[in-house]
């Protein structure tokens, strides 16, 4: 029994595979999607030479704020965990596939370079991302709230705003007699 | 038959050529809200004037408010504002289990709440890593493509009201109310069903559930010649729509617009071809495509989708399997009512599901459907617990609303009430 354990631990060093590369940057898997992590300063390239590859397509811009997650946030080796990511999805629709880049933003200083100029309608979505998250998106051409006030101060997606309470009265009020 | 052409590729040059363009054409009105409400009205030093336009606009579809730009009556630039429906409810989907989940994305885009419900769901499902029974698929087609056909027979109403059609309005608002009629015995709610969950539906379709489908879509083929014969044909109709608010493909691709908007443009792209879920590979229908992106194509776009939705329901008729209609899997899946009351673990089980709701393993996961708007996405990030780290929905008539500023460049005012009502925006969804 032990030898048969010892005979199936044995390979397992050589069969570790090299990280994956695609554009350069580390590749994961999450539930059978490809998930690619560009730094800040390599998301324009990428994003330029995914385009180049037929994903000229871009869906969809979010950002999350991770200060509260306890878990595996399943991060290649080569890439430390910010407070902030800024997510992407690409489609090609040549090939069909779908691709999404988790880009890392550090708190003390929350800015990404936009895909305005690449992606035109990832205005809106990075315009919500810096409304809801306080992240700045270099070069954007109107980085202004969108759908909370102009003189709104907070961003309440972050993980350290409090959800909005209205405080419940739980016992019968004294009757206004 | 699924036509099976490959999507188009747009040319390269085109696209990137479609992007400078709308890079520095200076169609978007870049002000500040603020800025706007300062400068609005007329200016005495100026050839152009600011004027609002809503947000308690009838034409606006809720609470759009349009900050137009105007040179005599033609719309120089233009900005949509938006957030005056916003209840973040991204953050509260953070403070809600994955049982409850669905209530909240379901109020998204009221007209088409199913559609949320399901995006919702199959992330869920996939973080879950669980295949729903083949029969809770079907339902749930089912019910998608009748959702289909009354978010389009709204859009009907809306458009003929906006366009001065008010006939129009009350047969698009009768025809869909049979539908609502059908979802309210099926789901027990005319809207807001909170019926497709993580794990498959609330409940099994009801008894002749059959023969109400069958009487909605036996009469409907009628019902669409005649909304022909009222519009389609008609001259004032064409006059209104045709060459209005026009768009080409690399345009709508670059600015992110999915759904009738994009294949108006003759681009076809539908995601329950291109990529297919639930089993939309298994029965026929056509994408339909314009040719020439503008608002009348995006109207009959819609009106012939609603013929490929009926073509659709009737395959679903024909194949609907028997079976579970949810998931028997014990960590999602609360016990039947009956074993409640003949066991005390079945009692606690059901307890701990609606109150702690179920666990989901570490991950995050992106799974988009085509709503009647377009692509609606839903990014699900987990932490092993029982409510979502975060979960962000893709709205696609939020992206889409960036086409107006660019599709009402340069055109008559009285044309922008026919513009926003071909993007067809659901404010609900807009503004989350």
């Amino acid at each position: 029994m032990s030898d048969d354990v010892v005979a199936d631990d044995a390979p397992e060093p050589v069969a570790e595979p090299e990280p994956e590369l695609r554009c350069g940057v580390p590749v994961t898997w999450s539930r059978g999607q490809e998930v690619l992590h560009p730094t800040r300063d390599q998301l324009l390239t990428v994003v330029g030479s995914l385009r180049d590859d037929g994903f000229w397509f871009c869906t969809d811009l979010c950002a999350v704020d991770y200060s509260a997650h306890g878990g595996d946030r399943n991060l290649p080796d080569a890439v430390a965990g910010e407070r902030f990511e800024v997510v992407v999805n690409l489609v090609n629709h040549r090939d069909r596939q779908r691709i999404r880049l988790r880009v890392q933003v550090p708190e003390a200083d929350p800015r990404v370079p936009s895909l305005f100029a690449i992606h035109p309608g990832t205005e809106a979505p990075e315009r919500e991302a810096f409304d809801l998250f306080g992240i700045t998106f270099d070069g954007h051409p109107d980085l202004t709230r969108i759908l909370l006030p102009d003189e709104w101060v907070g961003h309440p997606l972050r993980k350290d705003h409090p959800v909005g309470r209205i405080p419940v009265q739980f016992k019968a009020a004294p009757a206004a007699r | 038959m699924t036509d099976t052409t490959t999507a188009p590729g747009p040319a390269r040059d085109a696209l990137d050529d479609a992007v400078r363009r709308l890079t520095t054409d200076d169609a978007v009105l870049r002000l500040s809200e603020t800025e706007a409400e300062e400068r609005s009205g007329y200016q005495a030093d100026s050839e152009r004037m600011i004027m609002n336009m809503g947000p308690q606009h009838p034409s606006t579809h809720g609470v759009l408010r349009l900050v137009l730009e105007l040179e005599g009556e033609t719309i120089t630039r233009s900005k949509p504002v938006i957030g005056y429906l916003h209840t973040g409810m991204e953050k509260t989907g953070e403070d809600l289990t994955y049982v409850q989940g669905a209530t909240n994305v379901t109020r998204m885009d009221y007209a088409a709440p199913l559609f949320n419900e399901l995006v919702f769901s199959m992330a869920t499902e996939e973080l879950l890593g669980i295949e729903v029974p083949e029969r809770a698929q079907w339902i749930r087609m089912l019910m998608c493509e009748m959702n289909r056909l009354s978010s389009h027979l709204l859009f009907m109403a809306t458009n003929g009201m906006d366009l001065g059609a008010v006939s129009m309005m009350l047969y698009g608002w009768r025809e869909r109310e049979e539908v609502l009629r059908f979802f309210e015995a099926v789901t027990g709610l005319r809207m807001n069903h909170n019926y497709i969950r993580p794990g498959g539906v609330a409940a099994d379709l009801p008894d002749g559930w059959r023969d109400d489908v069958l009487r909605i879509i036996d009469a409907l083929p009628a019902r669409l010649a005649e909304f022909d014969v009222l519009m389609t044909g008609q001259p004032i109709w064409r006059d209104r729509l045709q060459g209005v608010g026009v768009i080409t493909a690399e345009e709508a691709l670059a600015l992110g617009a999915t759904g009738p908007i994009l294949r108006s443009t003759g681009y076809a792209w539908d995601l329950r071809r291109d990529l297919p879920y639930l089993r939309y590979d298994e029965v026929d229908f056509d994408v339909c495509v314009g040719s020439y992106g503008d608002c009348f194509d995006r109207y009959a776009i819609r009106l012939a989708e609603i013929g490929e939705s009926i073509r659709i329901i009737r395959q679903v008729l024909d194949k609907m399997p028997a079976g579970d209609y949810r998931i028997q899997d014990k960590k999602v899946t609360p016990p039947p009512r009956a074993r409640i009351d003949e066991s005390m673990e079945a009692l606690i089980h059901h307890f701990k599901i609606f109150t702690e709701g179920f666990r989901v393993p570490e991950g995050e996961v992106y799974v988009a459907v085509e709503s009647p708007r377009g692509e609606l996405g839903c990014y699900l990030v987990s932490d092993g617990t029982a409510k979502p780290y975060r979960m962000h929905i893709r709205g696609p008539s939020f992206v889409n609303l960036q086409t107006l500023p660019h599709l009402m460049k340069d055109s008559l005012i009285a044309d922008t009430v026919a513009i926003v009502s071909s993007v067809d925006p659901i404010m609900g969804e807009v503004d989350r």
